[in-house]
């Protein structure tokens, strides 16, 4: 492990469109084997980060290594190396799945069976049926198998259960879980928190072009972001609200006071979700006060 | 999505045995793979069908239809010489098919595709350029030919048009016929630029079309437009081809016609040339997988 380089190596990446900075700064690596999550807010800068490590986008600052080349230079036998699932897919669609995954499983080197992804992904009652004729949730599972056909050492997936319904959804992470045994290198853009929990090994949280935490998703937001909170409210019908290492003390402490049970007595102990927004809104709070504080300097 | 992929069987890390790649995935094999399922395609798109493949026909109906009833074109005073309306027309069809197959198909068909995430799909694939070209100009020449030998066979049996028996006249036919529509094959792929989206593409391509097809000798006879507007056309492959298909299937007499005289095949294949040498550079400098930073 310590001697195999990355599969991805990011190093103070920046992508700026006229004046606008997309990204930022932006410095990662991804482990061969990893499953990496970049989270975020729209428009927060992870596409164009991922576009660059796909090779779609040219950087404006900074080292990218993808399976060690520079995707910006990198030719077909790279791109045989790698699997793509888009953001978002409208192509047409005249070809049936079939004919679809046939035809690209013949432009790589090393494809799997098709008849394989047809059942990874869940379609092979559909193999006969024209693609604009799925459902968007099936359309996207074409886009999945198209993603993976190709065997690919580094998988790229934009929001990929966009339009899943929860079965689809845990029929897919099943699947990533499959290609993660085999050792496949996983990025991962997602606005589903339970998402990223289920997968990933580690995650980014993107916000305003810049990368404000990374670490496992257990280290995510720092300890301080994990202590849980007891919410009651008091006599005086007034919701109270506080962050305990040891909320079962607390409890037993309000049960003494007030000689009961407490009102609508909650202990939370927060969840990816909870701390991925707090770290969210505590990043926009904070550049709020910073231009608040400039405007009143000025 | 139940979870059976079969192991990779090889280690990851192994390297890939030199020349594995040409040997089956040369860019030549590739491209053929492409153009049988580009042909699928097109004949699966009612709009292409309709619009590209049999629109020559319906014209050809038409004009037939239409004038027919005002007798021959190029009748000599005592009444010899002159053919029928769907005879002097039949040329014209075969350039119009030419364009549409070419230049009309491509350019839309490309834009689409660009538009709707075709393409980048396809740019993140190991599939080169080079082969999806040869898919577009492979799919064009099939449906190209394909729908010329059915407007000949509709000429000849439908509308009982006698064909050309000398075999010079099938060899200058063959050779128009390909060099007109690999340039209009190009033309297209540099055109499917201009739209700025998918939806667009139609709006900007077929005016296009539409007008240099009404200029060059398709719809009207070439002979009795303006000088100016033959002029005009000239500048443009659209009327060389129909001059070159009318050298073919046009009675020589008709020659005196043509703005010079004579049907001046040189001229077709060097302005055709020209064209095509256009719609190579234009091709080569406009087309990318996706606008990268748009």
């Amino acid at each position: 492990m310590t001697t195999s380089p990355p599969a991805v190596r990011v190093a103070r990446l920046s992508k700026s469109y006229g004046p606008f900075d997309a990204v930022n700064d932006i410095s990662f690596d991804i482990s061969p084997g990893e499953t990496f999550a970049l989270l975020g807010p729209n428009g927060a800068g992870k596409s164009s980060t991922i576009e660059i490590l796909e090779g779609y986008r040219d950087r404006s600052e900074g080292d990218v290594l993808v399976l060690g080349e520079d995707p910006q230079h990198a030719g077909l036998d790279w791109k045989a190396r790698i699997g793509i699932v888009l953001q978002s897919s409208g192509e047409s669609g005249n070809a049936t799945v079939l004919e679809q995954l046939r035809h690209f499983a013949s432009l790589y080197p090393n494809p799997r069976p098709v008849d394989e992804v047809l059942a990874a992904v869940g379609l092979e009652e559909k193999a006969k049926t024209r693609i604009h004729r799925l459902s968007g949730g099936q359309q996207r599972r074409v886009d999945v198998a198209l993603g993976i056909i190709g065997r690919p050492e580094l998988l790229f997936l934009d929001e990929p259960t966009t339009g899943f319904d929860p079965e689809a959804r845990h029929q897919f992470w099943d699947l990533i879980r499959t290609l993660k045994t085999e050792g496949t290198t996983i990025l991962l853009t997602t606005h589903n928190l339970d998402e990223a929990a289920e997968l990933s090994d580690r995650a980014g949280i993107i916000v305003g072009g810049k990368l404000i935490d990374i670490g496992t998703i257990g280290e995510l937001g720092g300890p301080a972001a994990r202590i849980p909170m007891v919410r009651w409210r008091d006599v005086d019908g007034v919701q109270r609200e506080t962050r305990t290492e040891t909320p079962a003390g607390l409890v037993a402490q309000l049960v003494r006071d007030l000689g009961g049970e407490p009102a609508e007595l909650q202990v939370i102990r927060p969840s990816l979700e909870d701390i991925y927004l707090g770290l969210v809104r505590g990043h926009a709070a904070g550049s709020t006060s910073d231009t608040a504080s400039t405007e009143v300097l000025a | 999505m139940s979870a059976t992929l079969t192991p990779q069987p090889a280690p990851q890390s192994m390297p890939q045995p030199a020349g594995h790649r040409t040997a089956r995935h040369g860019l030549f094999s590739l491209g053929l793979t492409r153009i049988g399922f580009e042909i699928k395609l097109y004949f699966r798109s009612t709009d292409t069908v309709f619009f590209t493949f049999l629109f020559p026909f319906i014209m050809l109906g038409i004009f037939t239809a239409a004038f027919s009833a005002q007798g021959n074109i190029g009748t000599n005073p005592d009444g010899s010489g002159g053919i029928s309306v769907g005879a002097y027309y039949l040329p014209g069809m075969l350039a119009a098919g030419m364009l549409l197959s070419g230049l009309q198909n491509l350019a839309i068909d490309i834009a689409g595709e660009k538009g709707d995430g075709t393409l980048k799909r396809l740019g993140g694939t190991p599939l080169s350029p080079l082969s999806y070209f040869i898919g577009k100009i492979g799919q064009v020449l099939v449906t190209g030919i394909l729908q010329a030998v059915l407007l000949l066979i509709v000429a000849r049996f439908a509308f009982d048009i006698a064909l050309p028996t000398e075999p010079e006249k099938w060899l200058t036919f063959v050779w128009v016929f390909l060099l007109g529509v690999i340039t209009c094959a190009f033309l297209g792929i540099a055109l499917s630029a201009l739209p700025r989206s998918g939806r667009s593409a139609s709006a900007v391509v077929i005016p296009i079309v539409l007008v240099l097809q009404f200029i060059s000798g398709v719809y009207l006879q070439f002979n009795a437009l303006p000088e100016w507007m033959q002029n005009v056309a000239s500048l443009f492959p659209l009327k060389w081809m129909a001059q070159g298909m009318r050298a073919v299937f046009l009675p020589d007499n008709f020659a005196a016609q043509e703005q010079n005289g004579a049907w001046e095949l040189g001229l077709v294949a060097i302005a055709l040339l020209i064209w095509l040498v256009v719609g190579l550079v234009g091709s080569r400098l406009t087309f990318r997988w996706i606008r990268k930073d748009a």
